[in-house]
Formats: C-alpha cells, structure tokens, sequence
C-alpha cells in the first residue's frame, strides 16, 4: 500500500513535470500557422510554397534572435473559405500561433480576413493575387504580386511596342476578371484599342470554340489570362492546333500562362510567347542561381516558381522582422509597423512592402519563351522597376 | 457559313468523345439498372495506363489505345465481381454511394501515383495540325476522333442486331426469367457488357488526354457531362446515347462560338429543353 502511494505520487509529480515542460518551451518557441491548399487542383502549387518555406529555414536555420520556430502545417482541401477560416480559427485560438502564412488562392485569404482582425494576427500572403485582400484587414502582408500588378506593366510595354489592338481572352473568376479590367485600363490609356474580349468558364476544358473565334476575328494581339494550373498546357496547344500561335498575332499573357512548373508540358506551342511577370526561373541573379540550384537539389521533381519563391520570401520577412524586435513578437503592432517598408533581396530581385497598403512593391519582368540548353524558359528581356499595385 | 461548318465539325468531334465515354455507361444502367458513377473514374484510368505505356514503355499512342479498353475492362470486371454483385438488387443510393466512394479513392490514388499536374500524349506527327480546306478548320485529331467515334457506333450497332452474343443481350434485358429458361447465361453476358462498356470508357478517356487534359480531378469533372449525355441520350440506347452526345457537344461549342457571354451554360440549358420535352431521354425506354 504505501508502495503504491510512493509509486502514484511519483507518476503524478513526473506527469505535472512532463506537463509544465512544454510551456516552459513554449515562450521560446515563434509558431508558425501555414494554411494551403494541399489537396485538389492547387495541390502542386501548395507544395511549391511549403517547398520555398522549407528551403529558406533549412539554408538559415531554424532558430531567430534566440527563438526556434515552429511551423504548422494545414490543409483547406482547395479553395475552400469556411474550411480556410475555421482552420485559422483553429490555429489562433488553440494552436496560439504568433504568425498566419501561406493562401494560394485568394478565397481563402479573403475568409480569414475578419479573424485574423478581431485577434490580431499578422498574417503574410505568400501567393493569392487579388489585388483587394490586403485592403480587408490591417493585418494582412503580402509578399508575392497582384494580378493588376503584372498586368498593367505588360498592356503599357505593347503599346510602346507597336500594339495598337487587343483582343481579351480571360478565365471568368475574380483574378481573371482583375487581369482583363486592369489590361483593359491600361492599354486604353496609354492608345490602345480592345477589340474585343471573352471571358471563358473557369472549369472549361475545351478551348476549341474560343480559339476559332479569335482565329476567325483575327486581332493584332491577343492578351490572355488563365490560372496556371491545368489551363495554360489545354490553351496553348489548342491555339497551336489551329495555327495560331505561328500566326501573324501576337500572343501576350500573364506569366502564369508560361508558369516555370509547366512551361516544359506545353512545349513548343509556348515558344516566343511574349509574358510579363514578377519571378522567372531563368532569372540571372547570383542569389536566384544559388536558389533554384539548392531547390532542385533538395526537391528535384518540379522547377521551383513564384510560388516557390513566395513561400521563401515570406519567411524571409518574418525572420527578418523578429530580428529586428529582437525575438519579440507579442505586440501585433510593433510587429505590423517592423513588416512596413521592410527591404528584402528575393531570388526575384529587390522587393519592398509598402508602409501604406502592406502590399508587395517589386520589378516586373517582361520576358520571352525561349529554349536555353534544350530547356524552355522564361528569358526577361526588358523590365520596369518599383511597380506597385495599381488596383489601390 | 464556314464559322458554323467549322463550328459543327469541332461540336462533332467533342460529340464523339462524349458518346465514346458516355456509351458504357448508358448500356449498363439501361441494362443492370446499377447506377455506377465510378465510370469516369474507369475513363480516368484508361488515361492514365496510356500515358504509363507511352512514357514508361515507350509505345506509340494509337498502340495504347485497344490496350486501355481491353485492359480497363478486364480490370472493372474485378469491381464487378467483389463489389457491384453485392449491390445489384439494392437500392439506388447505395449504388451510388459505393460508385461514388470508388470515384474519389481511384482520385486520391491517380494523384499519389502519378501526381497532380497534367499528363502529356505523344501524338504520332500525322495525327497533329490541321488542314483547311475551303476555309474551314479540320483538325487531324479531331478527324481521328470522328473516325473511331463512327467505327465505335457501328461496332456496336452490328454487335447488337447481328451478333448471337447481341441477341443474347437484348433477350436477356426483354425478359430475363425467359432467357435463363432458355438457358443463355445472363450472369455472364451481363458481366461481359459491363466489361465491354468499362473498357470504351477507358478508351474514351485515353483519347480525351489531347482533347481535354488529364489530370486527377478528371473523374469528377467528366461524370458531370456523362451524365448529361446518358440522361438526354436515355439508358440502354446506343442509338440515343450517339444522338445526345453529339447533340450536346455540338451546342457546347456552338453555344461558346456564338453566345460566349452564356458559354458552359448552353450545354445544360439544352439538356433541360430536352429533358422536358422527352423524361425518359431521347430514345429510352422507361419512364
């Protein structure tokens, strides 16, 4: 019997120890929500992203300013709003993380818009495109670009180059209705004329009927925008099919038509595409060499792309503002105004965050599909440097 | 006039395509009477095995097309034997809930195995470009696709009124009771129509790879328009199922050709027009 105490009273010292450890351990530990869409048709883009975070903590360590951090990993199951808030619910409230991360597409950023606000939270977009996100709360950072952002740039470029008349093909959704508008009031402004547009099913697979129309009108360019993940390859080849893409018009897009994952699938068809973007894989920087050569040792099955380095700036980012509070990063507000005017060197290029609307300011490339070494690639050729958002 | 020729010809095509993979599943249920949903799920791996031929073994495409429908159906009857047998006197939900359990397990493991980006075909050089006559846009492999869709529809068509097998199959599904007693095997020939059936969906989804893409997710996506072109078609029919496939994948690209503003809508307004007009389908049987 009093065996059996001692043994009891033992057990439950240990366990109140093993109990009360964690949170000692706690208060040095920064964690990390990431929320993305790992299962469904942004499968391959979330691991882009989670690709780019691990690569930047494993190349800077996994410890800032005397903090470890901690990430947690979460799935929506694709774009699913009420999943992504419940999640963040989840990840604030029980989780206590200090920082949210990650969204490739912007429903689920814009449904955690009103969370994150009431607790709070800062919270770094590392892909979604939107241009209104960041408007939705103060608490939002978005280290990637915005549709209107790479658009605006590209109609400006094809006026100064000759292009005179557009014709619009866009995939009917939030961002590409963005792409089309901000195309549209650009090349308006700068003498262009669109001829026309279209704005085709998201969930379309067949893109003869599109292709023969704009064959049959017979533009002298045509811009298009769809989301880069089974799209661009269908649309590309269609329009190769029917001759289009070796026809007198000119084809300029958004670069998630010619998006480095799967610019090799859509083979010569993409050749001399004419896009403009914010990352391409071919980019020559020392530190974007340095980059893609450790992401393909480590992860060697896709390119790493936008998202890749959306995911590897953001951290970049977030390091960089617990250093500069020094491991503290219980004051929302201190943390929000450290984010604000942050400089940061991407594989990219420079990037800034703007103090007034906490979105991304960077150079947007314009570049040319073309084969280097038997590969195709995203060659810049002409770039336009501090674009900021112009939806804003 | 050579926009609405050109027009047609695409519709023609797509309508192919969908009778191809819409057909199998017509005749089963007409025949069964078992809902199996996870019949885009059959074209799904049909597409997949010619993929693997192509890259893995290095096989030319149109080699991989008769070993996808033999292949994938030798593989249904497996589904047939352990798990749709069990069900075939059930009630409706329960065939779908099982068919529809199949539809997202053969998704999740088609991303695992092969990844969720899109597969490539490697189309033999004759079957890619097009050529123009009068102006009008004939691309190869739609023509191709015109070609077996015919060849298909007439297979079976002969199959069914010519064949001791067809008399077998349409005498079992007149009056099953009187066939047994005349001795035909209905088990078996049922089987072997489901097999059949499964097999042309995987054809239908080898083929669809350069049409439509191929990826994880086209299991979904694609029950959606089989359905519409077996419930327009009406079940059991060969006839109709061609009817409705081609009816259908000519307003689809009419309706985007002409109307784009309305574009995806026009499909399904057009299936209500004609489910209103005809419940049972354009040529079924039951009401």
């Amino acid at each position: 019997m009093h065996r059996i105490a001692s043994g009891l009273l033992g057990g439950l010292a240990l366990a109140a120890l093993a109990a009360w450890a964690p949170s000692v351990h706690a208060a040095d530990t920064i964690k990390i929500g990431f929320i993305a869409e790992f299962s469904g048709a942004f499968a391959d883009a979330s691991r882009e992203m989670d690709d780019g975070i691990k690569l930047y903590m494993k190349e800077h360590g996994d410890t800032v300013a005397g903090k470890k951090i901690e990430i947690i990993r979460r799935d929506t199951g694709g774009p699913k709003p009420e999943e992504a808030k419940r999640l963040a619910q989840e990840l604030i409230v029980r989780d206590n993380v200090d920082f949210l991360v990650g969204f490739v597409v912007t429903p689920n950023a814009l449904a955690v818009a009103d969370v994150i606000t009431q607790a709070k939270k800062p919270t770094v977009i590392m892909n979604a495109a939107t241009s209104i996100i960041t408007a939705k709360s103060p608490y939002f950072v978005r280290v990637s670009f915005t549709v209107p952002q790479v658009t605006a740039p590209l109609a400006v470029w094809a006026t100064k180059n000759g292009v005179k008349q557009a014709y619009t093909m866009v995939s009917d959704y939030g961002p590409g209705i963005d792409a089309e508008t901000s195309f549209k009031n650009a090349f308006e402004a700068n003498g262009g004329t669109v001829v026309g547009s279209v704005r085709m099913p998201l969930t379309s697979p067949e893109f003869s009927a599109y292709a023969q129309k704009v064959k049959d009108l017979s533009p002298q360019a045509i811009f298009v925008f769809v989301p880069s993940n089974d799209q661009p390859t269908q649309l590309m080849k269609t329009f190769a099919e029917r001759g289009l893409t070796t026809s007198t018009i000119k084809i300029i897009a958004t670069g998630d038509v010619t998006e480095d994952a799967v610019l090799e699938q859509e083979g010569d068809a993409a050749l001399g595409l004419i896009t403009s973007h914010h990352y391409s894989y071919a980019h020559d920087s020392q530190l974007n060499r340095q980059f893609v050569a450790a992401f393909t040792k480590e992860y060697g099955a896709l390119r790493p792309d936008f998202l890749a380095v959306g995911g590897y700036d953001g951290m970049a980012a977030i390091y960089a503002v617990i250093e500069k509070l020094k491991g503290d990063v219980s004051d929302p507000e201190k943390v929000m105004a450290a984010f604000k005017g942050l400089r940061i060197e991407s594989p990219r290029g420079p990037i800034v965050i703007d103090p007034e609307t906490r979105d991304v300011i960077q150079t947007v490339y314009i570049r040319k599909v073309e084969r280097v070494d038997g590969k195709l690639v995203n060659a810049e050729f002409d770039k336009i440097e501090n674009v900021k958002d112009p939806g804003k | 006039m050579t926009h609405l020729l050109g027009v047609l010809f695409d519709g023609l095509a797509y309508g192919m395509l969908l009778f191809v993979l819409s057909v199998g599943l017509s005749v089963t249920m007409g025949l069964m009477g078992f809902v199996n949903l996870a019949h885009s799920a059959f074209a799904m791996l049909g597409g997949y095995l010619s993929v693997t031929l192509m890259q893995r073994a290095g096989m030319p495409f149109l080699a991989t097309l008769p070993i996808a429908f033999v292949l994938v159906g030798a593989f249904s009857t497996i589904f047939e034997r352990t798990l749709y047998r069990r069900l075939y006197l059930a009630g409706e939900l329960d065939q779908v809930l099982l068919t529809i359990g199949l539809v997202l397990m053969t998704v999740a493991s088609c991303a695992y195995l092969w990844g969720t980006q899109q597969q490539e075909v490697n189309l033999p050089p004759y079957l890619f470009g097009r050529f123009s006559p009068f102006g009008i846009d004939l691309g190869y492999y739609r023509l191709f696709l015109i070609a077996v869709g015919a060849v298909i529809a007439v297979a079976l068509v002969f199959g069914l009124e010519r064949t001791r097998f067809g008399a077998q199959l349409r005498a079992a599904v007149d009056n099953q009771r009187m066939a047994r007693g005349l001795g035909i095997d209905v088990n078996r020939v049922f089987a072997l129509t489901f097999a059949i059936g499964s097999g042309l969906a995987g054809l239908g989804g080898a083929l669809a790879i350069n049409m439509v893409g191929l990826d994880p997710n086209f299991a979904t996506k694609y029950l959606v328009y089989v359905l519409l072109v077996v419930s327009v078609g009406g079940l059991g029919s060969v006839g109709g199922t061609f009817a409705a496939a081609v009816l259908l994948g000519i307003s689809d690209v009419a309706g985007k050709y002409y109307v784009p503003e309305a574009g995806a809508f026009i499909i399904y307004a057009v299936m209500v027009a004609l489910l209103l007009w005809r419940p049972a389908g354009l040529f079924g049987r039951r009401v």
